[in-house]
């Protein structure tokens, strides 16, 4: 009764392609913006805040680069990892490097340095498809976490091979080190996720969207329709590594504050990878849910038995989440390939016509 | 600059020719190191030529293997008891993911199998080790471990032993797989599921029969890397390397999952001792993967893989 | 030859061999399109049409011969997007849509030579951007229109029957706008309506839009009724060349259709 589009006619191809076109969703959303911004910093503890939500904004940041690939361009990639490492590094050599500028611009030059190797990693994707593809990725991956661990330069030849976010203001406030508070390095993430997944939306339901899902689904075709199969492939590798190597430099300043390579390793491929899958390959709001998902599992792993009086090892943590990913992969992928984003879409078509059954 | 430049482009050659027989030893320890890699992408190979599916899993099922053996052997069972109920688990497994998992998804595209078979690997990983624990353990099958002189060389009788086995092993699947009625409802599976059909070759059977020839085939690597270095997690890792060998090699070729193997072997091994100590040690971290990219470049569908022509 | 205003023809293919391996597709096939006509190429079964529109796209590489569109000879290294740049258009046998996106956006892809906007400004949403997929938009609508598909714009291409998803194919090349189109048999498992309706689109994106058609076809009375003029191949070779009712009574034609034993 409540979710209907009555009365809701667009009369323009603007309204008509815009991002939220039912009024509902709209009010929704800006709610919950509204919400995430005036609320959550003053409502959410210590522990929320950096133990959950801001690990959940930084891999969404991450899902979103992995899926614009992945999802969107059909470009499978297993080095997220080494893309996040590339970002992270490049941020803190910059910053050390050149420490009046403002963070926001180093998390951005971050980015694009990111963007750059993406393409060099990417080069390979115009002979190379599918399978293969996932294999130079991975060399991506593991050249890349060797690197940050070999050469010195890197990580400013500090003895222990780890990284330390040295503290930044911005606009005044401390916005990373130890003295930055929870709240800002939130607002921070938050400000970023949410620029960023926007731009993301924009640029799927344009021809740059278009072109991308268009050299997924057959690119032979697409090549005949006069899409350049280098440039789409490389704009969604460039374009993928840039939201991954802010993700990076954001879980490095704004997250852990001190990270070595081991943080970026192969099993956050996988996970990110997870997220997309999870979440809705195709679909910026799967990202979210995918990140979200996969944030929150093992938390409540951890703590779910101790609500109900057992107790949980950590070690049998870690097995169980592995088990229950696996198992919910396969499960997704053979009762809905296009994860939870699909299920909720169901969900709001079925409350569209509710109490109706169709 | 130019220093560097000889370090990497000169010094090693010379050190080659000036210490040959050191140089054939590395080669060799190569060629060894090369033919347990290509015990796993056999297991690849076997089921992709077979069904389709890529079996990302398949590391990890070595690792399963091998886990349950060593958690039999050391809850006191005697090794050739061990070795038969691991083999049963393995075959049991094959069917458990035939019924639960490939049935559900015969007509999906090769990425959403990938896909599956990612999150089956995590799915095995979680349970071997829920199951048997994590901690590393000895994996002691009989087998010696010393060093044999063979012309002047050093050699392990170890890996020689394992040499022998992995040959044995690719001769006997090559045969059943060319000789046999079984070998060949494979392969006619392996080109066309439909068509297989159409012929009253059946399906389930068959793919049942080389998930179960697969898991016995990472038994038999889990048993050999598993004596060498012990039965640990990383065990699963070394097997994401058998993809470089897999693209070497093709991903339908048995004898190229061989070649490819022996390659990104000496490969390795001669990059790291000899490049290693110039580049900062750890290349064989990256190593093949960036030799199988390059090979991609001018082979996009490796050695002796077929080439797949794409129509309109 | 010289075309039906005395005009020099859009599109010369002369002389192509093409062959894999030791299958010869095509041996020795000269043809030429002329503007505003509406062509039809027929033959038996692995004559080589396909092949030969294949070779028109750009997308198989002749072993000889050359191809002169609009009066300009096409490089040997040019690849299908640089064809279709030229300005030919192409929907296919077994239908290349895109099945992950909607009828809508597969038509918006038609449009893709003709945006100029970069990805900046498309993630902007805003400018130049917005009002070029504006425009892009009502170009498709268009499309659209004319097609009479407005009822499944929003459905995903892979729900839609076999003829529809024909029907969106052609729009999207239709919105590429197109100097040369080619449809490699647009009426293939369609009944005797959806062929009408097909027959009469065909016709008028040649009379409204001046867009020039070769199509390949099997149906006779479908070639009969709209073609100005049919190309006849067999085995890799045009056994005939010219207006329907001459081709239809060539001996030669009704010999290769029939299975005649060659000598």
């Amino acid at each position: 009764m409540i979710y209907r589009e009555t009365g809701q006619f667009k009369t323009s191809y603007r309204s008509d392609q815009s991002i939220f076109p039912i009024v509902q969703d709209r009010w929704a959303i800006y709610l919950m913006v509204a919400v995430a911004y005036l609320i959550i910093p003053f409502a959410a503890n210590e522990y929320w805040l950096q133990a959950i939500l801001i690990p959940f904004l930084i891999f969404t940041m991450a899902a979103l680069g992995l899926n614009l690939l992945t999802g969107y361009a059909g470009q499978l990639s297993l080095g997220t990892g080494g893309f996040m490492a590339v970002g992270a590094y490049a941020a803190y050599k910059l910053t050390t490097m050149f420490p009046a500028v403002p963070m926001p611009l180093v998390f951005l030059a971050a980015g694009l340095v990111t963007a750059v190797v993406g393409i060099v990693f990417g080069l390979p994707s115009l002979r190379i498809k599918g399978l293969y593809l996932a294999v130079a990725t991975l060399a991506a991956q593991f050249f890349l976490i060797w690197l940050f661990n070999r050469v010195g330069w890197f990580y400013n030849y500090n003895p222990s091979g780890t990284i330390t976010a040295p503290p930044r203001t911005f606009l005044g406030i401390m916005v990373t080190g130890p003295e930055a508070t929870a709240p800002v390095r939130y607002l921070v993430c938050l400000t970023f996720v949410a620029v960023f997944a926007l731009l993301a939306k924009n640029m799927v339901r344009s021809e740059i969207g278009r072109t991308w899902m268009a050299i997924r689904d057959m690119d032979i075709a697409a090549e005949i329709i006069g899409i350049r199969p280098l440039t789409t492939k490389l704009s969604a590798f460039a374009i993928s590594s840039f939201y991954c190597g802010v993700s990076g430099a954001l879980f490095l300043f704004l997250y852990l504050g001190s990270i070595e390579t081991q943080a970026f390793d192969i099993t956050v491929s996988f996970e990110v990878l997870f997220m997309v899958i999870i979440g809705g390959m195709g679909s910026i709001l799967g990202s979210f849910i995918g990140a979200g998902f996969i944030s929150l599992m093992p938390i409540l792993l951890t703590n779910a038995p101790h609500w109900i009086g057992l107790e949980m090892p950590v070690d049998l943590a870690k097995e169980l989440e592995a088990i229950i990913f696996g198992g919910l992969i396969i499960f997704f992928l053979i009762v809905e390939p296009h994860g939870l984003a699909r299920l909720w879409q169901i969900g709001k078509e079925k409350l569209r016509r509710w109490p109706f059954p169709y | 600059m130019s220093e560097w430049l000889t370090a990497i482009f000169i010094s090693p050659f010379l050190d080659m020719a000036s210490g040959p027989i050191f140089f054939a030893e590395v080669v060799i320890s190569g060629l060894l190191a090369g033919v347990m890699y290509s015990m796993v992408a056999l297991g690849f190979v076997l089921i992709f030529k077979a069904s389709g599916v890529f079996n990302f899993s398949q590391g990890v099922m070595v690792l399963f293997a091998a886990l349950t053996l060593v958690g039999l052997m050391e809850r006191g069972v005697p090794l050739w008891l061990a070795l038969l109920l691991t083999v049963a688990v393995m075959i049991t497994l094959a069917y458990a993911i035939e019924r639960v998992m490939l049935r559900q998804l015969v007509n999906q595209d090769p990425f959403t199998l990938l896909m599956a078979t990612i999150g089956l690997n995590f799915f095995l990983e979680g349970t071997g080790e829920l199951l048997w624990g994590s901690n590393v353990k000895k994996l002691d099958v009989g087998i010696p471990e010393d060093s044999l002189e063979v012309a002047g060389m050093l050699l392990n009788k170890f890996d020689l032993i394992a040499a022998v086995i992995a040959a044995v092993l690719v001769t006997v699947l090559a045969v059943l797989s060319q000789k046999t009625k079984i070998g060949r409802a494979l392969r006619a599976v392996a080109d066309d599921h439909q068509a297989a059909t159409a012929v009253g070759i059946p399906l389930t059977t068959i793919w049942v029969t080389v998930w179960a020839v697969s898991g016995i085939v990472a038994l038999v690597a889990g048993i050999m890397w598993g004596a060498k270095s012990g039965v640990q997690f990383s065990l699963s890792l070394i097997a994401l390397k058998a993809l470089p060998v897999l693209i070497l090699g093709g991903l339908t070729s048995i004898p190229g999952a061989i070649v490819g193997g022996l390659i990104i072997g000496v490969g390795e091994k001669v990059a790291e001792v000899y490049w290693g100590p110039v580049l900062g040690g750890a290349i064989e971290n990256w190593f093949a993967y960036v030799l199988a990219m390059v090979f991609l470049m001018f082979r996009p569908h490796g050695l002796f893989g077929e080439e797949i022509i794409e129509r309109v | 030859m010289v075309g039906m205003n005395g005009s020099q023809p859009i599109l010369q293919v002369e002389d192509v061999e093409l062959s894999f391996g030791a299958v010869q597709a095509l041996i020795g096939v000269s043809v030429d399109v002329y503007r505003g006509e509406i062509l039809a190429i027929i033959g038996p079964n692995g004559a080589g049409k396909t092949s030969l529109l294949n070779v028109i796209n750009g997308f198989y590489r002749p072993q000889h011969g050359r191809i002169v569109f609009l009066e300009k000879e096409r490089p040997k290294h040019f690849r299908p997007y640089q064809v279709a740049r030229q300005g030919i258009a192409r929907t296919f046998q077994n239908v290349a849509l895109f099945k992950g996106m909607s009828t809508l956006d597969n038509i918006m892809t038609g449009r893709t030579l003709h945006t100029r906007t970069s990805f900046l400004s498309q993630a902007l949403y805003w400018g130049r951007a917005l009002r070029e997929e504006e425009v892009q938009r009502r170009r498709v609508e268009e499309v659209i229109d004319f097609l009479e598909i407005e009822s499944i714009r929003k459905t995903p291409v892979g729900r839609l029957p076999y003829g529809l998803q024909k029907r969106v194919e052609l729009g999207r090349a239709l919105a590429a706008e197109p100097e040369l189109l080619l449809l490699d048999e647009p009426m293939a498992g369609m009944n005797v309506e959806e062929k009408e309706d097909m027959s009469r689109f065909i016709l008028d994106i040649r009379d409204e839009f001046g867009v020039t058609c070769v199509l390949i076809e099997h149906d006779m009375g479908v070639v009969m009724d709209i073609s100005d003029r049919v190309v006849v191949l067999d085995y890799g070779r045009k056994i005939a060349d010219g207006p329907p009712h001459d081709v239809r009574t060539n001996r030669e034609v009704i010999e290769a259709y029939l299975g005649v034993a060659h000598e």
